[in-house]
C-alpha cells in the first residue's frame, strides 16, 4: 500500500516533500523516506501519485511491493 | 492550433496589459519601447548613461545588472531551494561532484538560518559583497517558504545587502506580491521560448497544479505564466532581467522573437547565455549530442538583439552557491563546517568605507576613458578588433597570462572599447604538466582577438601567440583596461595607416564548457 523512494537515485531536492497529501515523506540520512503505513498512493486526494509525478528522476519513486496496494475505505 | 482558452482544466489569465502603462514603465526604466528606439546604453552600460537617477541607485552595484559594476562588486547565492516544478533538457539535477560547475549544481544546501549565517560571514570578509541571490539549484519559487524565509532572515541581520532572485518563471505571477514585500528589487526569468512549438523541444514536463504535464501543452503553460510574471514585476516597478539559453538549432533564430517580446513587455536587461551540454554532465542534450554555440555565434546573436535592447555579456553561468566577484568563485573557503565555526561581526561602517573607495576608483577609471577617447575623436575606420584582456578585478590589466583563469573581451573601434564577453580558459600554470595543451585551449578560446593584454607573460607562450597571430601586449599592466585598449586602438589604426601592418579580420573562438570555477 505504498510507494518508496529508491535513496541511492534520490538527488534529496525535496520536491515531494510538501506535495504529499499524507505527510508521508521526511528526510533522513541526506535522502528522503516515504512512511509506507502513511502512503494511499494519493487515492482519494489526486488523479496521480503526487511524489512520482514531481520527482526530478525518472523511476525512483515507485510502488514498494513489500506492501499491499493501497485499498481506499469504501 | 488550440487558443489559450482551450486548454483544458486551466485557468489561463489574458495577457495583455495595456501597452501604453508598459512604454511608459519602461521609459521610466531608461529603455524606450517603441519600435526602432531601442538604446543600447541602458541596463549593462559602463555608467549612469541615461539611466534615471533611482534606476541607477537600484544596479549600480549589483554585478549582474551592471557590466561595470561587475569589475568591483561581489555577489553571493546561497543554495536554499533545492525543488524544481520545471524539468529542462539542459538540466540534469542528479550529477554533482566537486569538479562540477554548472547552474543547477551545489555541493551543499542550506537552511534559511544557515544561509543567513553565511551571508553575514561572507560580508564580513567580503566588503565589496552587495548582492545575494538565490537561483535554486532547483526554482526559488517552487521552494517559497525556504526562499522568503532566507530573505527576511538577511533583510534583518544585514539591510544594506541588495536580495534578487532568479527564476523559471512558472510560479511566478503567484509571488509578485511577496517579492514586492521584502523589497526584493531584481528578478531574473529564464525565458527560453515565446512559441510553445520550440519550447516543446526544451522543456520535456512541468508539474503543475497537481499534475505532470507534458509536451506542446506544458510549453504553453510555461510560456504564459513567464510572460504574465514579467508584466507583473514592470507594473511593479521591479527590476527585471531575462536569461535565455541559445540552443542552436532550436531556439536561436527565435531567441531574437524571445529578445521583442521580453523588451515590449519591461524587461530591463536580456542575457543570451550559451548551452552548456557535455556529454559527462548527463542532460538530455548532453547525451543526444546537442552543440552548443560557437563564440561568433552567440555574439552575432547578442549584437543583432542589441539594438532592440541592452544585452549582458558577463553572465559566467554560475552555481547556485557560487561566491566573489563573477569569474571567481570563493565558495570553498564558506562550506556550512567553516560558517558555522566563525565568530561574524557585522560591520556595515567598514563595508561602506570599502565601498567608498571602490566608487573613487570607479570615477577615476571613467575619467580616464573618457580622456583616451577624446584622442579618438575625429577618427573614423570601419575597422573592429576584439582583445582579450587578463583581468582579476578592478577594472585593471592586472593578471598575468599564465594565471588568467579567464579572459575579457573588447571589441574595439572608433566609437571605444566595448566590453563583449568573456571566454573561460584552463589554468595554464598547473605546475608543469600538460603546458602546450593549455596553451592550444587558451589559444582556441580567443582565436578571434588581435591582442591579448597581460600584466606579464613568459617568452615561451609569447612566441606561440605571436605565431597564432595573437599579439600579446604588455605594455599597459596594472592601468585602466578601457583606456589602454582605446590607446592601443589608436595606435593599431596608425600602424594600419602607415602600412606598418595589415588589418586581418580572425577567424571563430570556442566557448568552453562549464561554467566558470577557479580552481
Amino acid at each position: 500500500m505504498a510507494y518508496k523512494i529508491i535513496s541511492s537515485q534520490c538527488t534529496a531536492c525535496s520536491a515531494c516533500e510538501p506535495e504529499c497529501p499524507n505527510n508521508a515523506i521526511r528526510e533522513k540520512d541526506g535522502t528522503y523516506i516515504i512512511k509506507p503505513e502513511k502512503c494511499t498512493e494519493c487515492i482519494g486526494y489526486f488523479d496521480d501519485p503526487q511524489c512520482v509525478a514531481v520527482c526530478p528522476v525518472e523511476n525512483t519513486c515507485v510502488i514498494d511491493n513489500a506492501y499491499p496496494r493501497y485499498q481506499a475505505a469504501v | 492550433m488550440q487558443t489559450r482558452s482551450e486548454i483544458k482544466g486551466i485557468p489561463v489569465q489574458e495577457l495583455k496589459p495595456p501597452e501604453a502603462l508598459m512604454q511608459q514603465i519602461a521609459e521610466h526604466k531608461g529603455c524606450g519601447t517603441s519600435g526602432g528606439s531601442g538604446k543600447a546604453s541602458c541596463g549593462s552600460a559602463a555608467g549612469q548613461g541615461d539611466l534615471s537617477p533611482e534606476i541607477w541607485e537600484k544596479v549600480k552595484n549589483h554585478p549582474c545588472y551592471s557590466e561595470e559594476a561587475h569589475h568591483h562588486y561581489a555577489r553571493m547565492h546561497v543554495a536554499v531551494a533545492p525543488a524544481c516544478n520545471i524539468q529542462c533538457n539542459y538540466c540534469n539535477r542528479k550529477y554533482d561532484c566537486a569538479n562540477e560547475s554548472r547552474p543547477g549544481v551545489v555541493s551543499e544546501k542550506l537552511t534559511p538560518e544557515q544561509a543567513a549565517k553565511k551571508v553575514l560571514a561572507v560580508a564580513s570578509t567580503i566588503p565589496q559583497m552587495t548582492v545575494l541571490g538565490i537561483a535554486g539549484p532547483g526554482d526559488p519559487l517552487a521552494n517559497p517558504e525556504k526562499t522568503f524565509k532566507t530573505f527576511e532572515l538577511i533583510s534583518k541581520t544585514a539591510p544594506d545587502i541588495k536580495l534578487c532572485l532568479s527564476t523559471n518563471g512558472l510560479a511566478l505571477p503567484d509571488h509578485v506580491e511577496t517579492i514586492k514585500k521584502f523589497n526584493v528589487d531584481h528578478v531574473t526569468i529564464t525565458i527560453n521560448m515565446v512559441d510553445p512549438e520550440i519550447g516543446q523541444h526544451i522543456y520535456p514536463w512541468i508539474f503543475w497544479k497537481h499534475k505532470r504535464i507534458t509536451g506542446i501543452e506544458a510549453a504553453r503553460i510555461i510560456t504564459e505564466r513567464q510572460l504574465l510574471g514579467l508584466e507583473m514585476l514592470t507594473a511593479a516597478g521591479i527590476l527585471c532581467k531575462v536569461n535565455s539559453v541559445m540552443i542552436p538549432g532550436i531556439n536561436d533564430k527565435h531567441l531574437v522573437e524571445v529578445n521583442r517580446a521580453v523588451k515590449s513587455r519591461g524587461a530591463f536587461l536580456h542575457n543570451i547565455m550559451p548551452l552548456i551540454s557535455a556529454p559527462e554532465h548527463g542532460t538530455v542534450f548532453g547525451l543526444n549530442g546537442q552543440r552548443g554555440p560557437s563564440a561568433q555565434e552567440l555574439k552575432a546573436l547578442q549584437d543583432s538583439c542589441e539594438g532592440e535592447m541592452n544585452m549582458m555579456r558577463h553572465c559566467r553561468q554560475c552555481r547556485a552557491d557560487a561566491v566573489g566577484l563573477l569569474g571567481e568563485d570563493r565558495s570553498a573557503e564558506f562550506t556550512t563546517d567553516k560558517i558555522m565555526a566563525m565568530d561574524v561581526r557585522y560591520d556595515s561602517a567598514s563595508r561602506q568605507a570599502y565601498q567608498e573607495k571602490v566608487e573613487q576608483e570607479r570615477q577615476d577609471k571613467a575619467a580616464a576613458k573618457q580622456e583616451e577617447l577624446a584622442q579618438l575623436a575625429g577618427e573614423h575606420s570601419d575597422i573592429k578588433v576584439l582583445v582579450a584582456v587578463a583581468t582579476k578585478g578592478s577594472g585593471r590589466i592586472n593578471e598575468h597570462f599564465g594565471h588568467a583563469k579567464e579572459f575579457q573581451i573588447y571589441e574595439l573601434s572608433t566609437a571605444g572599447a566595448k566590453f563583449v564577453g568573456h571566454r573561460r580558459v584552463d589554468l595554464y600554470c598547473q605546475g608543469g604538466y600538460g603546458e602546450e595543451d593549455a596553451l592550444d585551449t587558451i589559444i582556441r578560446a580567443i582565436n578571434d582577438c588581435t591582442a591579448v593584454f597581460v600584466a606579464k607573460i613568459g617568452g615561451c607562450p609569447r612566441d606561440t601567440l605571436k605565431a597564432a597571430g595573437i599579439e600579446p601586449v604588455d605594455d599597459y599592466a596594472h592601468e585602466f583596461i578601457e583606456q589602454s585598449a582605446i590607446a592601443y586602438f589608436k595606435g593599431y589604426l596608425d600602424k594600419v595607416k602607415s602600412g606598418e601592418i595589415m588589418h586581418q579580420q580572425r577567424g571563430d573562438a570556442d566557448i568552453r564548457q562549464g561554467a566558470f570555477v577557479a580552481a
